[in-house]
């Protein structure tokens, strides 16, 4: 299973990354082989729609989930279709939020907010 | 951090007027005005620095290159937006041209590129303790929407830790208006008791609710047309937002914005008006246990 | 009484704009819409259009004013996502074999219906607003109103203005959005003359400085009206005077207007010195219009 995580810097050691839509990289984590991938987010210089873009990315990495601190709508919806489930990180270290994940004490992520609607993000 | 934003609908109720005088009354460590068509905050808020500015670039514009075109027209023909015509040579309309890259697309000498435009200037005054996020759209500008949240992510970047953050906004229910609502705890109306006013707030209202953020109304220059205050606050209790004071007109509010002055710098009856409003603001604002 | 001459001036279309919000745009627009012969009256102000409610038009007509938006077919679609990589608004997304359209992140520009080789993206017209037209005694009202969550409104003022293309021989009074922004430059596009209207406040003036630049880039023929004046230095007259720039009148601070107006009530209808202000005030822009129209062909 591969989850994907949006971080500040591309190693594990990083801070997970306050916005989904704008996050300098991804960390594209297999949770069985314990395999790394870190990705460029293509978004963050997008004039908008960045959150649906990103998830794009998610999308075509394959991951099964996504850890983030919050999600606008229009890329919940492109997760949602996905089929890709949506937690919520609980604190700055990305490893914690891993160790977190395959505990099973990370929570879905139920608030989902209104986005930018395509005026950018942060 | 929470956000409180200040929007009206209409334009001339006193955003500015009020949102000063909170900024004031808080004494905000972090503030912003989202009024990048036309903003007035700085006018009231001293600063003794200059800010440090940053160019902002819209979304790229085309310009045909008239040493390749052929005057084929396929460009102006596939524009959506009218931004090409034909004067002798072809030419961009700068200020139509939406950026979406057909017209390279179709070129087939490729005489057409996407050239980046800087469409605004980004303002942020700081001095260590508080931060102010400003900006000026260029004239003419479209992409008003991204300058706002530009605006709002320099505020939160540069912010030091502070609770609240205020946020002037423009009038309107467009581009700019839902930029600046997204991520906001709460919405402060300033409705203003004309019948213009009171329509203009019905449509800024129903464009909040959208958003699901906390809704609060108070009117200024209430004095102005008591019956059509009463409407206002007749409507607040129907649709169930909190009434949360009215200020009265109040010659000398122009006098201390004239003279570069928030109302509560001052003392005038709009600015101990401002004051209860304020309270009731801050109440609502910081309750626990809403969602 | 002076009442308005008709000078012969036929099909001038005059803008009303500010910069400012709450200057008074549409105090000026709808009463000198009133005052005239016959007129017609375009609000451009389509997200928070405030005329109809002064002029309380009768027949009122309406059209829905739509966008083109891409709709796809899945069945052609053969996944080669050349539309999701072109899009520059990001408004595309490939998920599951499907491909999905974000319409409010969609500006419209019809690329994505271009480059799918597949002929699989096709248009749809998503509704963003309405044009009411209607009437009140000799004027025409037409009104633009942009749906509330719709982010531009300029395809609604496109069709105001050509709208009123239709019929010559009328006094068009166009009432502008506030700003400076591109929904007042598209106001702004076919005007024959312009009136700013400024307030004796700090705020006024920084917002007049930039309504002024606006229409000295579009080669506008321009005059100011001071609105709310008082006894006290005006420092938006200062400006004129500092600038050169011709005042067309002056409307003084007066409590009985601001009631009438706040009412939306049409003043030039309820007090004789009201018209007399007003028709004084069309008199001087006609005259400039005409003085433009001869040293400027």
């Amino acid at each position: 299973m591969k989850i994907a995580i949006p971080v500040d810097e591309k190693t594990l050691e990083s801070n997970v990354c306050v916005s989904f839509g704008r996050t300098p990289y991804f960390l594209i984590y297999d949770v069985e082989t314990k395999e790394s991938i870190f990705i460029d987010n293509s978004a963050a210089a997008s004039m908008g729609g960045a959150g649906i873009k990103a998830a794009q990315t998610i999308v075509d990495n394959k991951a099964n989930a996504l850890l983030t601190p919050r999600l606008g709508e229009n890329a919940a919806n492109v997760l949602k279709l996905a089929e890709i489930k949506i937690y919520k990180t609980t604190t700055a270290l990305v490893k914690d939020n891993i160790a977190a994940f395959i505990a099973a004490k990370l929570p879905l992520l139920d608030e989902i907010h209104a986005g930018f609607h395509g005026h950018g993000g942060n | 951090m929470k956000q409180l934003l200040i929007l009206s609908g209409k334009g001339g109720t006193g955003k500015t007027t009020i949102a000063g005088a909170f900024i004031k009354l808080t004494d905000a460590k972090a503030y912003a005005d989202c009024d990048v068509d036309a903003p007035n905050l700085h006018l009231i808020t001293r600063w003794n620095a200059e800010p440090a500015k940053t160019d902002y670039y819209g979304l790229p514009k085309a310009e045909i290159n008239p040493e390749l075109c052929t005057q084929c027209d396929q460009c102006r023909q596939n524009c959506w937006f009218d931004a090409i015509s034909i004067d002798e040579k072809y030419k961009v309309d700068p200020f139509a041209c939406e950026g979406c890259g057909v017209c390279e697309y179709v070129c087939p000498v490729e005489a057409i590129a996407m050239i980046p435009a800087v469409a605004g200037k980004l303002m942020l005054y700081s001095d260590g303790e508080k931060v102010f996020s400003t900006a000026q759209l260029k004239m003419g500008s479209g992409t008003s929407g991204m300058l706002v949240t530009e605006v709002k992510r320099q505020m939160k970047s540069a912010a030091v830790d502070t609770g609240l953050a205020i946020i002037d906004g423009s009038p309107g229910i467009g581009c700019p208006v839902i930029a600046s609502l997204s991520g906001v705890d709460m919405v402060l109306i300033v409705a203003e008791p004309s019948i213009s006013g009171i329509s203009d707030m019905e449509r800024i209202i129903n464009t909040a609710e959208k958003f699901g953020t906390k809704i609060a109304v108070c009117i200024n220059k209430y004095d102005t047309n008591i019956e059509n205050t009463k409407r206002i606050e007749e409507f607040c209790i129907k649709k169930g937002l909190p009434f949360i004071g009215s200020i009265p007109f109040d010659s000398n509010a122009v006098k201390a914005i004239n003279n570069g002055q928030t109302i509560v710098d001052i003392d005038c009856t709009s600015g101990t008006a401002v004051k209860e409003v304020y309270h009731k603001t801050m109440n609502l604002l910081f309750e626990k246990g809403c969602g | 009484m002076p009442d308005f001459m008709d000078t012969g001036a036929i099909n001038m279309r005059i803008a009303v704009l500010s910069g400012k919000g709450g200057t008074g745009k549409t105090l000026v627009s709808v009463n000198l819409a009133a005052v005239s012969r016959e007129s017609i009256y375009l609000d451009c102000d389509v997200e928070e259009p405030n005329g109809h409610l002064f002029f309380k038009p009768e027949g009122i007509q309406e059209e829905e004013i739509s966008v083109k938006i891409p709709k796809v077919d899945n069945e052609l679609c053969n996944g080669c996502r050349k539309c999701v990589d072109f899009c520059k608004f990001n408004a595309l997304a490939y998920i599951k074999n499907k491909m999905i359209v974000f319409d409010e992140v969609c500006h419209s520009c019809g690329g994505c219906i271009l480059v799918c080789p597949q002929k699989a993206v096709t248009e749809k017209e998503k509704v963003i607003g309405k044009v009411q037209k209607g009437a009140s005694e000799q004027v025409a009202i037409y009104t633009g109103i942009l749906n509330t969550g719709e982010a531009s409104g300029i395809p609604i003022i496109k069709k105001l203005l050509s709208e009123e293309n239709a019929q010559a021989s009328k006094q068009i009074i166009i009432d502008c959005p506030p700003g400076s922004a591109c929904i007042v430059m598209e106001s702004i596009k076919d005007a024959d003359y312009c009136i700013l209207v400024a307030e004796p406040t700090l705020f006024g003036v920084h917002n007049l400085n930039m309504v002024y630049d606006l229409v000295k880039l579009f080669n506008k023929p321009f005059g100011v009206v001071l609105n709310k004046c008082l006894e006290e230095e005006n420092p938006a007259e200062k400006f004129c005077l500092e600038n050169s720039i011709k005042i067309l009148g002056r409307i003084p601070f007066d409590n009985e207007l601001g009631t009438l107006n706040s009412n939306a009530e049409i003043a030039v209808n309820k007090d004789e010195k009201y018209r007399e202000l007003f028709s004084s005030l069309l008199n001087t822009v006609t005259k400039e219009v005409q003085h433009e129209t001869t040293t400027n062909p």
